[in-house]
C-alpha cells in the first residue's frame, strides 16, 4: 500500500513537472515572440489607457541595428530610453525587436511577422520596420506595407528628398511606401600617400583623371601593382559600382539574366586579379580590412560616407584614417552602398506616431542638420546638404581636410534605380560567390555561371534560366 | 491463481507505462510529428516568394525525381563521404592507439585522467565556433599563412579555402579534433571490458604486445568498433556546421565541400518544404539503410562467434 502511494505520488509529480514544463515554454515563446516586452505592468494599466485615447500603447520597432534607435534617441524629441530595448515617446512605449540581418535572420524573423500580423493583438502587431535597398521591393510590393500618403504625409513634405531614395521603395503601382533619413552616394576612396608616391599629387581632380572610367581604371591598377600596392583590397569593392549601373534588371519574364555591365565586372575583375592587383576575399572579412592600414598596401576602397566615418578604423591609432590620409574623389561611375528605409506596417495601431517620426526624422532641416553635424551622416534633404557643402567651415579630418560633400551632392543627383527588383539581394551575392571560383581559377567562366544559376534558383524557385 | 498473478503483473506493469509518457509526449513532438510532415510535404510544391507563399500543390513524386535527376546530389553524396573518411581514419587509428596505451596497466601512464580530459576537450566547444576559428586561423593572412611565410616554407600565402583538397583536409581534421576524444574514451572502456586474465595468459605464453593488440584486443572489441562507425557514420551523413561556418555557406570552390545538410539547407532560403522535405526523406533512407546494413553484419557475427 504505502509502495503504490509513494508510485501515485511520483507520477502525480511527473506528470504535472511535464505540464508545468509545457506551459512554461508557452509563455516563454510568447513572450519570446512579443520580442519580450510588454512588461506586466504595462498590461495591467492597458486597457484603463486604451479608452482615453485610440492610438495604442506599445510601438514595435524592427531593424537590424542600433543605428536608428541612436538617431531616434539623439535627435527625435521627447525620446526617452528606458533600458536596451525599451523607450518612451510621451506615455508610448516603444518596444525594439532588433535582429541582426547574418544569414539572413532579420528577414525571415520579419516575414514570419509579417505574415501573423492580421492575427496579433493591437499591441503585438509591428508598428514600424526597417529595409534596405537590396531587397526593398519585396516588402514594397506587398499588401503588408502602408503607403506613405495613407499615413498623411504629402509628396509636398517629402519634395527636399533625393528622388532615387524615393525609386527604391516606389512599389510596381507607382506607390510610394517608405522613406529614408540618409542618402547613401558613394565615392572612391584613394591613400594620399601613395598616390603622391605613384603620380606625384594627391589633388582630386589629377587622380579623378586616373580613374575616370572603368578602363583607365584598370590600367592604373597596373601602375600600382609596379609600385607595389594593390589597387583595391578586393574585386568585391567595386562590384557594387557596376551593378549599379546596369540597364537591365536580374530577371526578366521570370529568367535570370545577366547585364552587360555586371559581365564587365567579371572581366575587369579576372584581369585585374590574375595580374595580382586585387584579391577575391568577401568583404568585411579580415583580409579585407587589412588595407586600412598603411601595411596593407590598398590604394583604394569603395564607400559611401558612413563607410569611411564609421568602418574604416577611424579610431584606431596607426589606420589611414585615423591620419586623415584618405581623400575622396568621384571615381568611374556613381552608385550608392545602404541606407536604412522607414516602413510603415498595414495594421499599425500608432499610425500618427509613425507618421509623425518620420516627418521629424526625415524631413525637419533642423534635426538633420543636427544629423549632419553630429553624426556625420549623408542626410536625405538637398537644401541641408547644398547648404552644408558650401560651408567651408565643415571639413572631415579623416579626408584630410577635404570637405566631400559637394561631391556626394553631384553623385547623388547621378544615381539610376529603374533597374532594381526584388531577387537583387540574392542574386547579388551568389553571383560573388560563383565568380570566386572562376577568379581564383578553380572553375571556367561557364561553370561559375551554371554553379550561379544553380544557386540562384535555388533561392528562387520559381526562376528559370 | 494464476489469472490473480498475471492481473498483478499487468497492474504492475502500468507503471511502467505511465513512466514512458514524458518519453512519448515528448518523442511525438520533437521527433515523429516532423518526421511524419516533412514525408507529407515532400510530395507538395511548396515554397515561398518573397511574402507569396506558393503551394501547397500536390505534385506526387515529382520533387523526388528533380533531385535525383540532377547530378549535384551525387557529388555532394560524394563530398560528404570524401570529409567524412578524411576525418574517420585518422581518428579512429588514433583513437584506438590512445586507448590501447590508456588501457595498458603495464605501462602506468602518468596523469592519465589529465590527458583523458584534454582529449576531450574539444568537444566542448560549439562546432560552429570551432569552425570560425580555423576560418580565422587559415585565411590568406591569417596566421598560419603568416606562420609559413616567415618560417620560409612559402612565398605568397596559401590560399587554404581556395583548394579543394585544403577545404576537404580542414573539414576532416576539425572533425577529427573535435572526436577523437570521444572515440578514444568509448574504445577504452571497451577495452577495459576484457578479462585480465587473457592478457595474462598471452603474456605467459610469450605473446608481444602486437601479437597481443591484433590477436586478442581487435577482435574483442568489434561490437564497440562497429558501434563507433555506425555513429560516426550517422554524424557523417549529417556533417552541416563545420563545412557550413568555414565556407560561409557556399561550398567553394566549386562546391566540393558543400554536404547533403548544406543543400538542404540551400532550399530552406525560400522555405521550399517540398524539395527540401525529399532530400530530408532520402537522407533518412540512405541512413536507415546504411545503419541496417552494419547491423545485420555484426549480428551475423556475433552469432557465429557465439556459435
Amino acid at each position: 500500500m504505502k509502495k503504490k502511494m509513494i508510485s501515485l505520488l511520483l507520477t502525480v509529480s511527473m506528470v504535472s513537472v511535464l505540464l508545468m514544463g509545457c506551459a512554461d515554454a508557452k509563455t516563454t515563446g510568447e513572450q519570446t515572440s512579443e520580442g519580450d516586452q510588454v512588461v506586466s505592468e504595462t498590461t495591467e494599466t492597458e486597457e484603463v489607457v486604451e479608452t482615453a485615447s485610440e492610438e495604442g500603447k506599445v510601438l514595435n520597432i524592427y531593424c537590424w541595428n542600433e543605428e536608428f534607435k541612436s538617431r531616434l534617441k539623439d535627435h527625435y524629441p521627447n525620446y526617452e530610453e528606458v533600458d536596451a530595448t525599451h523607450g518612451k515617446i510621451g506615455d508610448v512605449s516603444i518596444v525594439w525587436n532588433i535582429t541582426p540581418s547574418d544569414d539572413n535572420a532579420y528577414q525571415n524573423n520579419l516575414d514570419n511577422k509579417l505574415m501573423q500580423q492580421a492575427d496579433e493583438t493591437a499591441d503585438n502587431k509591428i508598428d514600424i520596420f526597417l529595409i534596405e535597398a537590396d531587397y526593398a521591393l519585396k516588402y514594397v510590393d506587398t499588401e503588408y506595407t502602408m503607403s506613405i500618403d495613407e499615413l498623411g504625409i504629402t509628396e509636398e513634405d517629402l519634395a527636399k528628398q533625393y528622388q532615387y531614395t524615393k525609386d527604391v521603395v516606389t512599389d510596381s503601382n507607382g506607390v510610394l511606401k517608405g522613406v529614408s533619413w540618409q542618402g547613401t552616394p558613394g565615392v572612391i576612396f584613394y591613400n594620399r600617400e601613395v598616390a603622391t608616391e605613384v603620380f606625384g599629387t594627391d589633388d582630386e581632380a589629377a587622380i579623378q583623371e586616373y580613374v575616370a572610367d572603368w578602363d583607365k581604371f584598370v590600367e592604373t591598377a597596373g601602375k600600382m601593382k609596379e609600385a607595389g600596392y594593390n589597387m583595391t583590397s578586393s574585386v568585391m569593392d567595386s562590384y557594387r559600382v557596376y551593378s549599379n549601373n546596369v540597364t537591365s534588371k536580374w530577371v526578366v519574364d521570370g529568367k535570370i539574366n545577366i547585364d552587360q555591365n555586371i559581365m564587365k565586372w567579371v572581366d575587369d575583375s579576372k584581369k585585374m586579379y590574375d595580374a595580382g592587383e586585387t584579391g577575391v576575399h568577401g568583404m568585411w572579412s579580415d583580409d579585407w580590412s587589412k588595407g586600412f592600414y598603411p601595411e596593407g598596401k590598398v590604394f583604394a576602397y569603395f564607400g559611401p560616407a558612413w563607410l569611411i566615418n564609421f568602418c574604416m578604423a577611424a579610431d584606431v591609432e596607426g589606420s589611414i584614417a585615423n591620419q586623415g590620409k584618405w581623400a575622396a574623389t568621384k571615381g568611374p561611375q556613381g552608385f550608392f552602398w545602404g541606407g536604412t528605409w522607414i516602413c510603415a506596417a498595414t495594421g499599425t495601431d500608432n499610425s500618427s506616431l509613425v507618421k509623425d517620426i518620420i516627418l521629424q526624422l526625415t524631413t525637419n532641416d533642423d534635426i538633420m542638420m543636427d544629423i549632419v553635424k553630429k553624426d556625420n551622416d549623408f542626410v536625405n534633404n538637398k537644401t541641408v546638404m547644398d547648404q552644408m557643402a558650401q560651408d567651408t567651415t565643415y571639413s572631415s579630418q579623416i579626408l584630410g581636410g577635404q570637405n566631400p560633400l559637394a561631391m556626394y551632392c553631384a553623385g547623388v543627383e547621378s544615381i539610376d534605380l529603374s533597374n532594381v527588383s526584388s531577387y537583387d539581394s540574392g542574386c547579388n551575392a551568389e553571383f560573388q560567390t560563383a565568380m570566386t571560383n572562376y577568379f581564383e581559377g578553380n572553375a571556367t567562366l561557364d561553370e561559375a555561371l551554371a554553379l550561379f544559376y544553380t544557386a540562384v534558383t535555388e533561392k528562387y524557385p520559381e526562376l528559370t534560366y | 491463481m494464476i489469472k490473480k498473478k498475471t492481473a498483478r503483473v499487468v497492474r504492475y506493469n502500468r507503471w511502467g507505462y505511465i513512466f514512458l509518457i514524458p518519453f512519448v509526449v515528448v518523442y511525438l513532438i520533437f521527433q515523429f510529428i516532423p518526421l511524419a510532415t516533412t514525408i507529407y510535404n515532400s510530395f507538395f510544391e511548396l515554397y515561398q516568394s518573397g511574402l507569396t507563399k506558393i503551394g501547397p500543390n500536390f505534385v506526387g513524386i515529382e520533387n523526388y525525381k528533380t533531385i535525383l535527376a540532377n547530378e549535384d546530389i551525387w557529388t555532394y553524396t560524394q563530398n560528404t563521404f570524401i570529409m567524412w573518411i578524411i576525418g574517420f581514419i585518422p581518428q579512429i587509428l588514433l583513437s584506438l592507439l590512445l586507448g590501447a596505451w590508456f588501457s595498458d596497466p603495464s605501462l602506468r601512464l602518468k596523469g592519465q585522467r589529465f590527458f583523458k580530459t584534454v582529449i576531450y576537450l574539444p568537444n566542448l566547444i560549439m562546432a560552429s565556433a570551432f569552425s570560425m576559428l580555423f576560418f580565422t586561423l587559415f585565411s590568406d593572412g591569417g596566421p598560419v599563412n603568416n606562420l609559413l611565410i616567415q618560417a620560409g616554407i612559402f612565398e605568397e600565402p596559401y590560399k587554404f579555402l581556395s583548394n579543394v583538397v585544403s577545404t576537404r583536409t580542414l573539414v576532416g581534421s576539425m572533425n577529427l579534433i573535435m572526436w577523437f576524444g570521444n572515440t578514444t574514451i568509448l574504445l577504452m572502456a571497451g577495452m577495459m571490458g576484457i578479462d585480465p586474465a587473457l592478457f595474462e595468459s598471452a603474456q605467459v605464453d610469450g605473446a608481444t604486445s602486437h601479437q597481443v593488440f591484433y590477436r586478442i584486443t581487435l577482435p574483442l572489441i568489434r561490437p564497440i568498433l562497429v558501434y563507433t562507425l555506425i555513429t560516426s557514420l550517422i554524424g557523417g551523413i549529417q556533417m552541416f556546421d563545420v563545412p557550413q561556418i568555414l565556407t560561409n555557406g557556399s561550398g567553394n570552390p566549386v562546391r566540393s565541400s558543400m554536404t547533403l545538410i548544406m543543400f538542404l539547407n540551400k532550399h530552406l532560403y525560400s522555405k521550399n518544404f517540398g524539395l527540401g522535405g525529399s532530400i530530408s526523406v532520402l537522407l533518412f533512407v540512405i541512413t536507415a539503410l546504411l545503419s541496417l546494413l552494419v547491423f545485420k553484419m555484426t549480428t551475423k557475427k556475433n552469432q557465429e562467434a557465439g556459435a
